[in-house]
């Protein structure tokens, strides 16, 4: 075990942790603007798989990553539409609705690959960018500054996503909703529109989350290649208490455990490598358990908003 | 009260019937439209789907031996739903079950059919009850949101699979051929479902998922536990009101839905497969949620269903090989089919609440 950690080893792990958090952070993050309002999108991970392929397809295409982002970001956003017209407008129960919405991203995105690519071909994806000054510090820089932009951009959309929902009118009509919004309502808020506006952008930001998994993680693009990632994201905004710092904490804890695990795989330490792989998901049970009764889940949850009912 | 306002509620009541019924065919327009612009003739890829499924007996046989863990999952999947609880972990309970059936035959493959046969189907149900129970247990006793640990338990039952294929439960013959195939032994054939027809794959799981759907409709409707699931399900607050404990029904129809997804398990090792495979469960924990959701949440209407959507599965692959048409279509229309369905309920409850508020 001694040899398991070493600094160079555990550098390395929080590395790869930092890095592994991305698409879970950009998802979660999304999904928290959701939920806050009452919306539960549990379609994330079929977002996530369209936002990948678009974004691996458009990429490869036209030779560049940032128009590659853009098509992830609408897919995601036609996608998040498609789920506010059916949990929103149409009131259906929620958590059917996002059972529906990833077997239809699986099955489009696994359609258009066959149809479009076929094979597996890998491209170059974001490269990691030094910061100047920041990235020179010693052991940190190696850790925290030298990273490819999606990173940074994940990083950069907690405070900015705190700030928001906490600091601005559109963020307090958002908790309004989510809260009550039958008195929301009465108060002029628009309760639809707050609710389309959020899981639109979840969507974007699924579908931003599914983009940096192939064209900055992995840089490629294969059949069901988020394999239920999207539901990781929807339990880490319940650990997270609905709030973009515990989100954030929770989608770190999760890829360190995730990265240790990797490790203890390169390293042959005797543990069956399927084994270690189960851990981040006994780990997450383990942390809604934890985290069950305690989190303040925003009343109106799952539950669709009629004018005129109580 | 006119006659006429008479008709027109039986007119809407009928829509409201049928509404949820055109969900397939929608879902199966919108894929022609996507088959149509894949440069390929929407009759001609449909054609053969439906042919290769329902148009010839070793078609409609297929269509029948995937029916079978489609409308056990779906069984297990509508007693959860009933009962109000989502149980999106069928894929994980029907892995487990067909471990252990697995285990548990070749372990005790000394044994008589007449005992093995039965025990082995009695233990994939029960390890898929106890799959499906931890998160039934987790959100009676804690509150623990069922359908993000349904989830988890998926993923964690993959994982466990992959171990024991990959490691204790590997078939000997592999290692010593060093092909090193994720499988495990035969089971003795003592445990194998009668095959019901030379030549074909059709077994007598069939039956007994047909069997299990009266069973499952007698138990929700006709005994008193099946009778507080629903009160459960439909009104959680006035079945409290009513004395009757909502957390424990909410855990017996999680556990209930486990032991049935997990018997789904069992069922395919035993009648198809005859020995654990990787990717056994093919997807069948979601699409018996399709399954389920079509036959309105209701264990005969499940029948039908999962016919249907078996048939689908198996045209699917004949559709990809005529047409090159690739067999995710399939997928896409399933999720259509969800969408469709569970956006046509507002109708359903708009009716009611204005019954509710006439008086």
């Amino acid at each position: 075990m001694a040899e398991l950690f070493t600094l160079p080893v555990l550098l390395g792990i929080i590395y790869s942790g930092i890095r592994l958090a991305t698409p879970y952070l950009y998802a979660a993050i999304g999904e928290t603007f959701a939920q806050r309002s009452g919306v539960l999108n549990l379609g994330v991970d079929g977002i996530m798989l369209m936002g990948a392929y678009t974004g691996f397809y458009i990429a490869m295409k036209t030779g560049n990553l940032f128009f590659g982002l853009l098509g992830a970001a609408a897919a995601g956003l036609l996608m998040g539409l498609l789920m506010s017209i059916v949990s929103v407008s149409l009131q259906a129960e929620q958590g059917i609705s996002g059972i529906g919405l990833n077997l239809f991203g699986l099955g489009l995105s696994t359609l258009l690959f066959k149809v479009t690519l076929g094979g597996v071909e890998s491209i170059r994806g974001f490269q990691p960018i030094r910061i100047p000054l920041l990235g020179q510090i010693p052991y940190l820089g190696d850790i925290f500054f030298n990273h490819n932009l999606l990173v940074y951009g994940a990083f950069l959309l907690v405070p900015l996503a705190n700030f928001v929902l906490n600091k601005t009118t559109f963020g307090l009509k958002v908790r309004a909703v989510g809260q009550n919004p039958q008195a929301a309502d009465t108060l002029g808020v628009n309760v639809t529109l707050i609710r389309y506006t959020t899981v639109c952008l979840g969507g974007i930001l699924a579908g931003i989350a599914g983009a940096s998994l192939s064209l900055a993680l992995i840089n490629l693009f294969q059949e069901n290649m988020t394999s239920g990632m999207g539901f990781i994201a929807v339990a880490l905004v319940y650990f997270g208490g609905w709030r973009p710092w515990g989100v954030m904490g929770g989608a770190l804890l999760f890829s360190f455990v995730n990265a240790l695990q990797l490790w203890v795989q390169v390293k042959g330490i005797n543990i069956p490598s399927d084994i270690a792989v189960m851990m981040p998901y006994i780990l997450t049970i383990i942390a809604l358990t934890l985290s069950g009764r305690r989190a303040r889940q925003p009343q109106a949850l799952t539950k669709p908003f009629e004018r005129g009912e109580n | 009260m006119p006659p006429k306002t008479e008709y027109s509620r039986l007119l809407n009541r009928t829509i409201e019937a049928l509404l949820p019924l055109l969900a397939v065919p929608v879902a199966l327009l919108i894929g022609a439209v996507m088959i149509y612009a894949l440069g390929v003739n929407p009759f001609q890829a449909y054609g053969t789907l439906f042919q290769g499924a329902f148009g010839n007996i070793s078609g409609f046989t297929q269509s029948l031996v995937k029916a079978t863990p489609l409308l056990l999952v779906g069984l297990g999947v509508t007693i959860a739903f009933r009962g109000g609880v989502i149980n999106i972990g069928g894929e994980g309970q029907l892995i487990v079950g067909a471990l252990a059936a697995t285990a548990f035959s070749i372990g005790f493959s000394d044994l008589p059919r007449i005992i093995l046969l039965p025990l082995t189907l009695l233990i994939a149900a029960l390890s898929g009850a106890v799959w499906g129970g931890v998160p039934g247990v987790l959100k009676a006793r804690l509150g623990v949101n069922e359908i993000l640990s349904t989830v988890m338990m998926n993923a964690i039952a993959l994982q466990l699979s992959n171990y024991l294929l990959r490691g204790p439960m590997i078939d000997p013959a592999e290692i010593e051929r060093g092909t090193q195939i994720a499988q495990s032994d035969l089971l003795p054939q003592a445990a194998w479902l009668t095959r019901l027809m030379p030549r074909t794959l059709l077994h007598s799981g069939a039956i007994l998922a047909l069997i299990m759907a009266v069973l499952v409709y007698i138990f929700l409707w006709r005994t008193t536990i099946g009778y507080r699931i629903r009160a459960v399900g439909l009104n959680p607050d006035a079945a409290r009101y009513a004395g009757i404990p909502v957390r424990f029904y909410q855990a017996l129809s999680l556990i209930l839905g486990g032991a049935f997804a997990g018997l789904a398990g069992g069922v395919e090792v035993a009648g198809v497969h005859h020995r654990m495979i990787e990717g056994l469960s093919g997807g069948y924990g979601f699409s018996g949620i399709v399954a389920a959701l079509f036959g309105k949440l209701h264990p005969l209407g499940a029948v039908p269903a999962s016919v249907l959507f078996g048939g689908l599965l198996v045209g699917a692959d004949r559709m990809q090989r005529a047409t090159q048409v690739p067999s995710a279509l399939i997928t896409v229309i399933l999720g259509l089919v969800v969408l469709f369905v569970v956006s046509s309920e507002i109708w359903a409850r708009r009716r009611a609440r204005r019954r509710e508020t006439r008086g």
